[in-house]
């Protein structure tokens, strides 16, 4: 498919004179599209509201993308921006009574279905981490899944590194005391784990 | 030589292998003396590859035509109209209604009159738009001499929007929408991370003259003031110090402009 758009189409956009915001944009956010779909669907549960965010995300990244800080780092703007709208989102769905308790979603809209023992664990750990307190759930996401950094997780969040770090460590811990029993076949895996 | 002693961030950024290679080696050594710090940390290690595996084929699927980023970026910021969600929310309204109402306005007991009246009102709209992907303006900011000529000819008075991107809010749009209370301007603004805020103004039959009040309800905030008849109300998930702040420079805006 072509993403080259025509210059009249580039002359609509507010702010733009040339080419070069817009292909800016093709080359470093579309790459990024499958990690927010991942990090969307693993705060909204649901797959349609999740890409529904992905969609609102980027329209604001496009439309504020002269907004942007060109010494930030764009995933950390592009994850601030899909987290917060989601936070709204979650927000106004508890106040108005929805829940979606992780037991009656179907594990597959979040995880493949396999035969593999792995991904008989992989559901576990799915289901624990929804059972996280919404702000651990974030940094863990964050850092173990979108590989963001310390410092970026921590802007994203608007939050001191040093509560990141210690978000992480709750999260761990409580994610080690959920699944007890289940992960106790890691201890010999350490010296693989590089 | 000395060694900083292992904490435990290092423990973390060891799981997330983000030190760097003296640091890791000293954690290494660390973890090869302390087998009971080294099996929990080996748990994390194995539930952290746990998790990343659970996720990874979200990644792996096709990109929605919806995610189309060729085809946001050529659709600009123009607000989308997506028939089959506007028809779907509209039977989410009326189904929320039937059954007890927007949760809001329902769970305290609703003030019927005066500034208070107005940051119900205001709590009101707020939480049915600015949730919405799809719509939530019916004018947008581009349109911005339309939507006022509309608001004011049914305020039957002139209602302008105030500017308050120097607090990093951009005008979005707005429409007009009922109140108990005749007709009301409901303007929406956001920040570059997407908060959403809104000033829903309207006649007052009393506080025609009212200092600014500040209200709360679960994580919103809202500011209420009149001044000359017209009673403002600003609402938004935001610290009541910030949308204060925000409130003072719409007032201000607002003050000069009448």
């Amino acid at each position: 498919m072509s993403v080259v758009c025509p210059v009249a189409t580039l002359q609509n956009l507010r702010g733009l004179t040339n080419g070069g915001p817009m292909r800016d944009m093709m080359l470093l956010v579309e790459p990024m599209i499958p990690g927010l779909r991942r990090y969307a669907r693993a705060l909204m549960r649901d797959t349609s509201d999740a890409d529904d965010l992905v969609q609102d995300c980027l329209e604001r990244a496009v439309s504020r993308w002269h907004q942007r800080r060109e010494d930030g780092s764009l995933r950390g703007w592009m994850y601030a921006i899909l987290h917060n709208l989601a936070m709204n989102r979650l927000n106004q769905r508890s106040r108005r009574g929805e829940h979606v308790p992780v037991d009656s979603v179907p594990e597959r809209t979040l995880v493949q279905e396999a035969t593999q023992e792995s991904a008989v664990h992989g559901r576990d750990i799915v289901q624990a981490v929804g059972r996280l307190p919404e702000n651990q759930k974030a940094v863990l996401l964050l850092i173990s899944v979108e590989d963001l950094s310390y410092a970026e997780a921590a802007d994203v969040l608007d939050i001191p590194i040093g509560t990141v770090m210690s978000r992480l460590s709750r999260a761990r811990a409580r994610l080690r005391d959920d699944m007890d029993g289940t992960g106790q076949a890691a201890a010999s895996h350490l010296r693989r784990v590089k | 030589m000395t060694q900083r002693p292992i904490n435990e961030d290092d423990l973390q950024a060891y799981v997330d292998d983000a030190l760097d290679q003296r640091r890791r080696a000293e954690v290494q050594d660390f973890l090869d003396g302390n087998p009971a710090i080294a099996a929990r940390v080996a748990v994390d290690c194995d539930q952290r590859q746990t998790l990343r595996a659970a996720f990874a084929p979200v990644a792996e699927e096709p990109v929605p035509a919806q995610l189309n980023l060729a085809t946001i970026i050529d659709n600009g910021r123009r607000p989308q109209t997506r028939p089959w969600r506007s028809a779907a929310a509209s039977i989410a309204l009326v189904l929320a209604g039937g059954a007890g109402g927007f949760g809001l306005s329902m769970a305290s007991t609703p003030a019927t009159a005066g500034i208070a009246s107005l940051a119900q009102e205001a709590t009101d709209s707020y939480s049915v738009f600015a949730p919405d992907l799809g719509r939530p303006v019916e004018i947008a900011a581009t349109d911005e001499d339309q939507l006022v000529r509309w608001a004011s000819r049914r305020l039957d008075r002139e209602v302008s929007v105030p500017d308050l991107s120097s607090n990093g809010f951009e005008f979005l749009g707005g429409r007009v929408v009922p109140t108990p209370h005749g007709p009301a301007a409901f303007y929406m603004y956001d920040d570059d991370l997407g908060t959403r805020i809104v000033i829903l103004a309207r006649n007052m039959e009393i506080d025609k003259e009212a200092p600014m009040a500040l209200g709360r309800n679960d994580s919103v905030s809202t500011v209420s003031w009149a001044h000359d008849g017209l009673g403002y109300a600003l609402v938004g998930q935001l610290e009541s110090n910030e949308l204060h702040d925000l409130a003072n420079h719409a007032r201000d805006q607002l003050q000069h402009s009448t």
